[in-house]
């Protein structure tokens, strides 16, 4: 609901030309931060399961970091389309920006202890970067940075470690110690314990799925088996509701997703829309396949949520405004078309 | 732009193309796999919302049923053996926490309406869209519960098993082997440690070990059945060739005598004999010089086609069934130069480092019933779906030809002859003749045999075959205490 809501405000709000959003793009890029540090701040910062990914105030619960999402891709977009004829030149002082953003995300990931959102967002400014710049070494360095800084933080930072752990050898034939129970138990039936049963549970899905309603999700005692099923594990509920056939077709309808956003960023007549609707959408590719890989064991587990399907009332506002922003930049791209 | 942007885009769509790939791994290949680990979480309330099917004895009389549980708004369905240990190890065990055993375990796919046969599938697939309870395949077994309660009843406390089908089929109809439990128990707290606890009569045996097809006995004298059938098959003997019995035969320049019989004090000397006198009386000097003159690569090689050094098809898991042949240190071998590594004499006889089961005796009697072929054995004769369609009969199938008719049918005469005037008097039915073989093997201990007795009914048109053994029996002779079982069993089969 307030999704829908925050949508027809925001086609409403924009109707006429969108593009003075780039007048206030430093206003973006410091909402953006401010955004994404906020579940650092004492009080009202929370640790959901290892990641400090929330922020409560009164009754709501909300994940600024997908609202920074939004706002880091309009600075993005407002930012590049101004200086890529700099950048493109390579000089060193330009790679400033970069090296800032890169500590960014490295922050971002140091201090929420979340792999999945320092690779999103650090994700997104190498699309838009290689979009804006056609340097394909910026992204080159910048991709060997990335891992050399997650390679560190790898080191230092338990909770991360214990997640790519979890993905290399979910299941253990011998005991190893528990940090959660604090014995030697099997992993299986101790941090993996969720990326394991999720698995169980697509995998019972097999190619036709249990059908909606009729999923196995808990156990004879009536308790949850997965406990974030609803949000971070939605997919394997999906997957095994709707089998291999239902979980293909969801991905189809994002891939055509997918390539209609390209499409609108094609067509689009001015750098800005272009990088905007092009940074949307791979935004939202990227953040599937962050929260879809992990589930599916094609890279660690992180605690992001699955585009419009998670149920999470700040991943579905942030993913209607990414929606009512493409086809701002649709309408106006049409307009134009027609203009000509 | 436009160019990075197109590339941008196939970026894009390459990693959701790996997503789709990823899910069918791991909704095709993998899930079979994951299904099957014990710390399935889904699976362990999944399995219990099919209404599992159930097993029945060829009468209809249900071994496995269903308990219908409601837990916090879930039906579930756990198990109930309503004819408790009567076929408890054939038919195993589906137990709430997921282990399962026998029949329970190798068919659990039939029994859970999983088997991919597509009609299935797709019944399957509509009654879970439909909100419908799944309901599995039953299984009609070819076990005869009267037969086997008997067979049951006869062995007692004692260990051991009794094994009988027909034999020109292969249809298993008695499957009984002691010590038994009660399949309910093991969902009870503190039921399974009970079960483990069970020793039976004979003080060491394992009430979860099927013995008919994974207990191994030494099979003594029964083992002359091949070695008469090499004997004869190979050519070089006939049931009439002449031998000479002192009550011993020389090997290695020693003497191995006759086994005693239990009214006599030293072995038997038969003197002057024919190879037929000699398999009617057992006598092992005969045996000992039939091993010493055809070798024991040779009665290898036959008992290799009787099924020896294979483990015997059947519907049960594959690990709760054993090869027999000879086993050193617990290892089964085939030794690589059998005519010298093995002592052809003892070997003839049953001895040396010979482990046989019960069903692999059975086939051999059968085998020899069945003119020469081996059948091949089974347990499940139909396996019908919810809605009573049959989704699999089983058609008589065999292993393949062992020995020549002709040597079938020698060998049946011989069979005969131990029923009629040898030592397996104690089989006879009036007005049926039955063929037969005793058995008599040496244990560890001085006196104590394990006593064996394989036979088929009628000679002249074989329709049922049994084997018999027990453990551990006290100056017990396969003819004295065997042959009685097999007999009560063939009488109870032929006659209901």
């Amino acid at each position: 609901m307030i999704g829908v809501a925050a949508f027809a405000v925001t086609l409403l709000a924009f109707r006429r030309d969108y593009r003075v959003l780039e007048n206030y793009k430093y206003l973006f890029g410091l909402g953006a931060v401010g955004l994404l540090f906020m579940p650092l701040l004492p009080g009202i910062g929370q640790t959901v399961n290892g990641a400090r990914l929330w922020v409560h105030a009164g009754p709501f619960q909300i994940q600024p970091g997908e609202l920074g999402k939004v706002a880091l891709i309009v600075f993005l977009a407002a930012y590049l389309r101004e200086k890529r004829e700099v950048l493109a030149q390579g000089r060193v002082k330009d790679w400033g920006p970069l090296l800032v953003i890169w500590g960014g995300a490295m922050l971002v990931l140091f201090v929420t202890d979340d792999l999945g959102s320092a690779l999103l967002y650090y994700g997104i400014f190498l699309a838009m970067l290689y979009a804006a710049t056609a340097r394909l070494s910026f992204v080159v360095v910048a991709l060997g940075l990335f891992l050399a800084g997650s390679a560190a933080v790898y080191q230092g930072t338990p909770h991360v470690r214990e997640r790519v752990t979890n993905w290399l050898d979910p299941w253990t034939t011998h005991k190893v110690f528990c940090p959660l129970s604090g014995t030697m138990t099997l992993r299986q039936d101790c941090t993996s314990y969720q990326e394991v049963q999720s698995l169980y549970s697509i995998a019972h899905g097999g190619y036709g799925g249990t059908g909606l309603g009729s999923g196995t999700f808990t156990n004879t005692q009536g308790h949850q088996i997965i406990p974030y099923l609803n949000t971070d594990f939605i997919y394997s509920a999906l997957a095994q509701e709707l089998g291999l056939a239902g979980a293909s077709a969801l991905l189809l309808i994002y891939m055509v997703f997918v390539l209609r956003g390209f499409r609108v960023s094609l067509l689009a007549g001015d750098g800005f829309s272009k990088l905007l609707a092009a940074g949307l959408t791979f935004g939202f590719a990227l953040q599937t396949f962050i929260i879809v890989g992990g589930i599916l064991r094609v890279i660690p587990l992180t605690g992001i949520t699955l585009p419009f399907v998670s149920y999470g009332g700040s991943s579905i506002v942030s993913n209607f405004l990414l929606l009512a922003g493409l086809m701002l930049v649709s309408h106006r791209a049409n307009v134009e078309v027609e203009g000509r | 732009m436009n160019r990075q942007l197109s590339r941008l885009a196939l970026v894009a769509v390459v990693l959701l193309v790996a997503l789709v790939a990823a899910t069918t791994y791991w909704q095709a290949w993998a899930a079979g796999g994951l299904q099957d680990r014990q710390d399935n979480a889904v699976e362990l309330v999944a399995q219990f919302q099919v209404a599992r099917g159930l097993i029945l004895a060829d009468n209809g009389r249900p071994l496995a049923a269903d308990r219908r549980v409601r837990r916090n708004g879930q039906t579930l369905y756990f198990r109930r053996y309503p004819q408790k240990g009567l076929a408890a190890q054939v038919v195993g065990y589906s137990t709430s926490a997921r282990t399962q055993t026998g029949l329970e375990e190798s068919l659990n796919d039939y029994l859970t309406g999983a088997n991919t046969n597509l009609s299935n599938a797709i019944r399957r697939e509509l009654a879970q869209l439909g909100g419908a309870t799944v309901h599995g395949n039953n299984l009609v077994l070819t076990l005869d519960p009267a037969a086997q309660a008997l067979a049951l009843q006869q062995l007692g406390d004692r260990c051991g098993a009794v094994v009988a089908m027909n034999p020109r089929t292969g249809a298993v109809y008695v499957m009984a082997s002691t010590p038994t439990y009660d399949p309910n128990l093991i969902d009870k707290p503190g039921g399974y440690a009970k079960i483990l606890k069970i020793r039976g009569g004979c003080g060491d045996g394992s009430a979860l070990l099927n013995n008919a097809t994974a207990g191994l006995f030494t099979p003594g004298s029964t083992f002359k059945m091949v070695t008469a059938a090499a004997a004869l098959d190979s050519g070089a003997f006939t049931p009439d060739s002449i031998f000479h019995d002192p009550g011993y035969c020389i090997e290695y320049g020693k003497k191995v005598s006759n086994a005693g019989n239990p009214d006599q004090k030293g072995p038997e000397a038969f003197g002057r004999v024919t190879l037929a006198q000699g398999f009617e009386h057992s006598i092992n000097s005969v045996f000992c010089n039939v091993g010493k003159k055809i070798g024991a690569a040779t009665i290898l090689e036959y008992a290799k086609k009787f099924g020896f050094y294979s483990t015997p098809p059947l519907e049960t898991p594959a690990n709760e069934r054993a090869p027999s042949g000879l086993y050193y240190n617990g290892k089964l071998e085939y030794p690589k130069h059998p005519d010298t590594a093995v002592d052809p004499g003892r070997l003839a006889f049953g001895q040396e480092h010979l482990a046989v089961t019960p069903l692999q005796m059975l086939l051999v009697a059968s085998t020899i019933a069945n003119g020469g072929v081996v059948p091949r054995p089974y347990l499940v004769q139909r396996i019908v779906g919810p809605d009573g369609s049959t989704v699999h009969t089983t058609r008589p199938d065999n292993l393949g030809r062992a020995i020549k008719a002709s040597t079938a049918a020698d060998l049946t005469q011989m069979m005969i002859s131990v029923v009629q005037a040898g030592t397996g008097t104690a089989a006879q039915i009036p007005g049926v003749q039955v063929a037969g073989k005793t058995g008599t093997a040496e244990t560890a201990v001085n006196h104590v045999y394990t006593a064996w007795f394989v036979c088929f009914a009628p000679a002249d048109d074989p329709t049922v075959a049994v084997a018999v053994v027990l453990e551990k029996q006290l100056n017990g002779f396969g003819g004295a205490v065997a042959a009685p079982i097999a007999k009560l069993v063939l009488e109870k089969l032929l006659h209901g």
